[in-house]
C-alpha cells in the first residue's frame, strides 16, 4: 500500500510553503524553457526578415486545416487540464482520473493529426536533405523554411511526448489515491508545463502557418 | 491549505475566448490587413492575438492571477529577457540597410 500522502516534507515549515516552493521551481524550470524556445524564433524571425519570399512560399505549403484543427485540440485539452487540477484541488478523485484521461486523449490526437501532417511532408518531398524538391526558384530558403519548421514542431511534439509520460504517471498516482484536497502539487505543477507547452503552440501556430495567407 | 478553486464558468469563458481569438487570427491571416501599404500590418496583428492568448492562459489556467509575488516577479522576468531578446536583435538586424555598407547588407 501506498504511504498516506503527508502534508509536508520535513525541510519545509507549513504544505502551503512546500507548495509554494514546487511552483516557484517548475516557474524557474519553464523560464528556461521560453528562453529555449525563443532562441528557435528568434532564428526564425532573422530569417524571414532575409527571405521572406522563399518563406512564404514554404509557410502556404503547411495544411491551414490540419494546423487550425489541431490548435483548437491543443486549447481543449488545456482546459482539461484546468479541470484536472481545479478536481484536485476539490478532491474528487474520479473525475480528476476523467479529465487527466481527456487531457491524455487530447494530446495523443495532437501528435496524432502532427503525424499526418509530417507523414505528408515526406510524400511531398519537403523534408530538407538530398530529395527536398518545391517548384519555386527560391528552392535553398524554402528548405532553410521546412528546416525551421522541422525543428521548432519536433521540439514541441517531444515536450507533448513527455507531458504525455507525465500525464499517465499521474493517472496512476491517482488511481492509487496519492494526491488529495490537501497534496495534489504534481497535478499543480504538471498542468503548469502543460499550459507552457500550449502557450508554445499557440506562437509557433501564426509564425509558421499564417505567416503568409494573405499575399 | 487555502486554495484559490477557479469557477468552471471562468475556464469556460477562457477557453471561448481562446478558441475565438484563433478563429480571428486565422480569418484575419487571409487578408491583407495593411491594404498594400502598411507591410507589417498582418505580423503585428497575429503577434498580438498570439499574446492575448498567452496572457489568457497564464494568468487562469496557469493561476498566476491568483498566485503569490514572487510568481509574478518570474513570470516577467521571463517576459522582460524574450523581449530583450527579440528586440535588441531586430533592432541590429532591420536597420543595417539604413547604412550604405555593402556587407552589411541582410
Amino acid at each position: 500500500m501506498p504511504e498516506k500522502p503527508s502534508a509536508h516534507a520535513h525541510q519545509f515549515e507549513t504544505a502551503e510553503q512546500q507548495y509554494e516552493t514546487s511552483t516557484l521551481g517548475m516557474w524557474a524550470f519553464l523560464i528556461t524553457e521560453i528562453m529555449f524556445f525563443g532562441g528557435l524564433f528568434a532564428g526564425f524571425i532573422v530569417y524571414v526578415s532575409f527571405y521572406a519570399e522563399g518563406f512564404a512560399v514554404g509557410s502556404r505549403h503547411l495544411d491551414l486545416t490540419l494546423g487550425t484543427v489541431n490548435t483548437a485540440v491543443l486549447l481543449g485539452s488545456s482546459l482539461t487540464m484546468a479541470m484536472a487540477v481545479r478536481s484536485a484541488q476539490l478532491g474528487r478523485r474520479n473525475r480528476l482520473l476523467l479529465f487527466l484521461a481527456f487531457t491524455l486523449a487530447l494530446g495523443f490526437v495532437f501528435l496524432g493529426i502532427k503525424s499526418v501532417e509530417y507523414s505528408h511532408k515526406f510524400h511531398e518531398h519537403l523534408v530538407p536533405g538530398p530529395n527536398f524538391h518545391v517548384d519555386s526558384p527560391l528552392t535553398q530558403n524554402v528548405q532553410l523554411f521546412f528546416s525551421f519548421y522541422f525543428a521548432m514542431t519536433g521540439m514541441h511534439a517531444l515536450h507533448m511526448v513527455v507531458g504525455a509520460g507525465l500525464l499517465t504517471w499521474l493517472m496512476v498516482g491517482a488511481a492509487r489515491g496519492r494526491f488529495s484536497s490537501e497534496y495534489f502539487t504534481p497535478v499543480e505543477v504538471t498542468g503548469l508545463y502543460w499550459h507552457f507547452v500550449d502557450i508554445v503552440w499557440i506562437f509557433l501556430f501564426p509564425t509558421l502557418y499564417l505567416v503568409a495567407r494573405h499575399q | 491549505m487555502t486554495h484559490h478553486v477557479v469557477p468552471i464558468r471562468i475556464y469556460l469563458l477562457v477557453f471561448a475566448a481562446l478558441i475565438l481569438l484563433t478563429a480571428a487570427t486565422v480569418i484575419g491571416s487571409l487578408y491583407d490587413l495593411g491594404g498594400g501599404r502598411l507591410h507589417y500590418a498582418n505580423a503585428v496583428v497575429a503577434i498580438t492575438i498570439a499574446m492575448t492568448k498567452a496572457t489568457l492562459v497564464v494568468l487562469y489556467f496557469m493561476h498566476v492571477r491568483y498566485s503569490n509575488r514572487l510568481i509574478w516577479v518570474f513570470v516577467g522576468a521571463g517576459a522582460l529577457w524574450m523581449a530583450i531578446l527579440l528586440v535588441l536583435l531586430m533592432a541590429d538586424f532591420l536597420t543595417r540597410s539604413w547604412l550604405p555598407i555593402a556587407t552589411w547588407g541582410g
